[in-house]
């Protein structure tokens, strides 16, 4: 049983580091980047071209897939997104839609279509096993370990920066109201900038971490989209708490469902969202909007 | 010189050009390949085009006196784009034979058009049964999928495995992969535990895996997209079911010859049962391997490989015997054939159409320095189970 919450867990973490950039952008910049999925594949790509071609160490990866996705985040942002900040919704779906489309031809014309298999390193690859046969057992792989580690680190830098420094309140000011920020001398446009390259670095970083648990083909953004989304609707846009609990919810439920009704199994985390919202419309831990 | 006359000339020269080449055009054998050369099933293509044009290498660009023209088409998988090109080869570039067919919705979408058209169709690549039963023009020589499942369902019996979890994708060969396990594996005293669907777009194995743990069968029989395979012997690795006493058998396709190298550790001592393997121990074998390896640096015939070398090889005996006629004549012409493949001894069926050939149970071993899936067991003469009834 603790198996599987070990599991769920560790499916949640990944899928709330991948989802946070998003949630960051809609939330926060009141952005719909749809193409996010994509940077979450570049840092895929990324590990394992760097891990097979040039024999890097895994950890070593890590960094540079954050590293990189967050340079074309910039990149991105200062060319194509900008533009794109005071237009409609619609034409956001639409320009970042597309944007995804073709990352996935990129990807497939430049890394091919099959699924690309990475191999990790040995200290990763064991498992542990705790209180076997007996109902409590507890089963966990290193890599999943490693993967809530990693990101329950994340989450606490997150919310530090978020929450207590001088960079944290100078975005929650500009979020609020640009105008009166602006005018306080905050360099909104700068504070923007880094706050979308972080989040697509952060994707990246969790394209590198899931390629191993998910799988990683030129698909990947049009896959996870559905997830990403749901993780931003169901946890509200206005914190790192509420994504985070969402997606470790939506990772329990997905594992649980999947284990004790598999016929079911892909449609647990649909019913859940729809219940939730039902419940909760402004998302799980929203604010009340007024 | 007036510029009239000149005129007039150029337009002579030209209409004679033509003419001359519809001559040509005419002369030809034509042979229309469909395959998904992009998109998630691109290795599909690659592997049977390289391996198409490798048999048109060794065995002479002209058949019966005509010359052999092979049209590549990419139709990315998707049905209706098959059948749109299907329709093309037929009605504009009047193609002799339609060849090819990477999945089992591709080549059903086309069966009735070579129904109607009396154009003979040969798969390449779809696996699934009823396929020869959607047109009397369908000739298979790749393989069946419970031609794969029912020899594993066989020898597992006989090798300690007693209770069994099936594990596949939930799509119609997975389907079909479970199906004839099962009622294979039962009939043979075996018992299946539990029969686990993983939907297509799943991104985690783990619950599955989960399950069949606590489930403690003898082994989890699997049936995956090659692809999704190697993710799923790596979770199965790393879950510690080998460590458990669960082993991991399936249908070749887990153990694809085309990426098995790269999958690592994971995928040693898994026994599958297949058609194909690229260390079968035969000299045509090896002079094939040898050949496509030559042909194509970095790539491994795969059993999609063998399906298309061997399509060419019935479509060149066949337009040999009715010297370059199409139609029901070629058709004829390739019922009944008996000849060596790549794979071992195989036929084409004149009932069925369906091929016939023998199964081998496989386990993958290390040799060389690369993974290979080593034959160690023969199933001889195994007709496709689909059609038994």
């Amino acid at each position: 049983m603790l198996t599987l919450l070990f599991d769920g867990i560790a499916y949640g973490m990944l899928l709330f580091i991948l989802a946070v950039g998003l949630s960051v952008t809609m939330g926060l910049m009141n952005f719909i980047n749809l193409a996010h999925g994509a940077f979450a594949m570049l840092g895929g790509y990324l590990t394992v071209v760097a891990m097979q071609r040039y024999d890097w160490p895994f950890l070593a990866c890590l960094p540079l897939a954050f590293g990189l996705s967050a340079g074309v985040g910039v990149l991105l942002e200062r060319t194509l997104y900008r533009p794109m900040y005071g237009k409609p919704h619609l034409d956001q779906v639409l320009f970042s839609i597309g944007l995804a489309f073709m990352a996935v031809a990129v990807a497939d014309y430049t890394m091919g279509s099959q699924q690309q298999i990475m191999q990790l390193p040995d200290w990763l690859r064991g498992r542990t096993e705790w209180f076997a046969d007996t109902p409590w057992a507890l089963g966990m792989g290193h890599y999943r370990l490693f993967i809530i580690a990693v990101c329950a680190l994340l989450t606490l830098v997150l919310q530090h920066v978020l929450a207590a420094t001088r960079f944290g309140s100078r975005l929650r000011a500009s979020v609020d109201d640009a105008r009166v920020a602006r005018g306080l001398g905050i360099p909104v446009e700068r504070v923007f900038a880094i706050t979308f390259a972080v989040g697509s670095g952060l994707a990246g970083l969790g394209g590198a971490l899931g390629a191993e648990v998910l799988g990683l083909d030129p698909t990947f953004p049009l896959k996870f989209m559905v997830y990403f989304l749901i993780v931003v609707a169901v946890g509200g846009t206005s914190s790192i708490t509420g994504p985070l609990l969402a997606a470790l919810l939506l990772g329990v439920a997905d594992v649980a469902g999947k284990y004790f009704i598999p016929k079911l199994g892909a449609f647990i985390v649909y019913a859940l969202m729809i219940a939730l919202l039902i419940w909760r419309p402004q998302g799980l831990f929203a604010r009340g909007r007024s | 010189m007036t510029p009239q006359k000149r005129l007039i000339l150029k337009a002579l020269m030209a209409s004679t050009l033509l003419a001359w080449g519809t001559a040509q055009a005419e002369e030809a054998f034509k042979i229309g390949l469909i395959l998904p050369m992009t998109g998630p099933f691109a290795s599909t293509g690659k592997q049977i085009e390289a391996a198409a044009r490798l048999y048109m290498a060794q065995n002479g660009a002209t058949v019966a006196g005509k010359k052999v023209e092979l049209i590549v088409k990419d139709d990315t998988s998707a049905p209706d784009v098959t059948k749109r090109i299907a329709q093309e080869l037929v009605v504009n570039d009047k193609v002799q034979v339609l060849a090819g067919f990477g999945l089992t919705p591709l080549a059903l979408a086309t069966a009735p058009l070579a129904t109607q058209s009396k154009t003979p169709m040969v798969v390449m690549a779809a696996a699934t049964s009823s396929i020869t039963q959607a047109s009397p023009f369908v000739v298979r020589t790749s393989f069946t999928l419970p031609q794969a499942a029912v020899a594993i369902a066989d020898w597992a019996p006989n090798n300690g495995i007693r209770k069994a979890v099936t594990l596949v994708s939930d799509y119609g060969p997975g389907i079909d992969a479970e199906k004839f396990f099962k009622d294979r594996f039962t009939f043979n005293g075996g018992q299946v535990v539990d029969s686990l669907r993983v939907p297509m777009r799943n991104p985690d194995f783990a619950p599955f895996l989960q399950k069949v743990r606590d489930l403690k069968p003898d082994a989890v029989y699997v049936f995956v997209p090659s692809g999704a395979g190697a993710a799923l012997m790596k979770q199965f690795a790393e879950r510690g079911m080998d460590k458990a006493g669960i082993r991991l058998i399936g249908t070749g396709d887990i153990t694809d010859d085309d990426i098995l190298n790269s999958m690592g550790d994971v995928a040693m001592g898994v026994v599958t049962s297949h058609h194909y393997s690229t260390s079968h121990a035969s000299a045509l074998n090896k002079k094939f391997v040898a050949a496509f390896e030559k042909a194509n640096p970095g790539m491994r015939p795969n059993f999609m490989a063998v399906g298309g070398y061997d399509g060419m090889r019935v479509i060149y005996e066949a337009a040999k015997a009715t010297k370059g006629a199409g139609g029901e004549p070629l058709l004829n012409a390739m019922k009944g054939q008996i000849f060596e493949s790549p794979r071992g001894p195989m036929f084409i069926d004149a009932q069925t159409r369906d091929v016939v050939h023998n199964i081998y149970i496989r386990k993958v071993e290390r040799v060389n320095g690369q993974l290979y899936n080593q034959e160690f067991a023969t199933l001889t003469d195994v007709k496709d189970p689909g059609k038994a009834k």
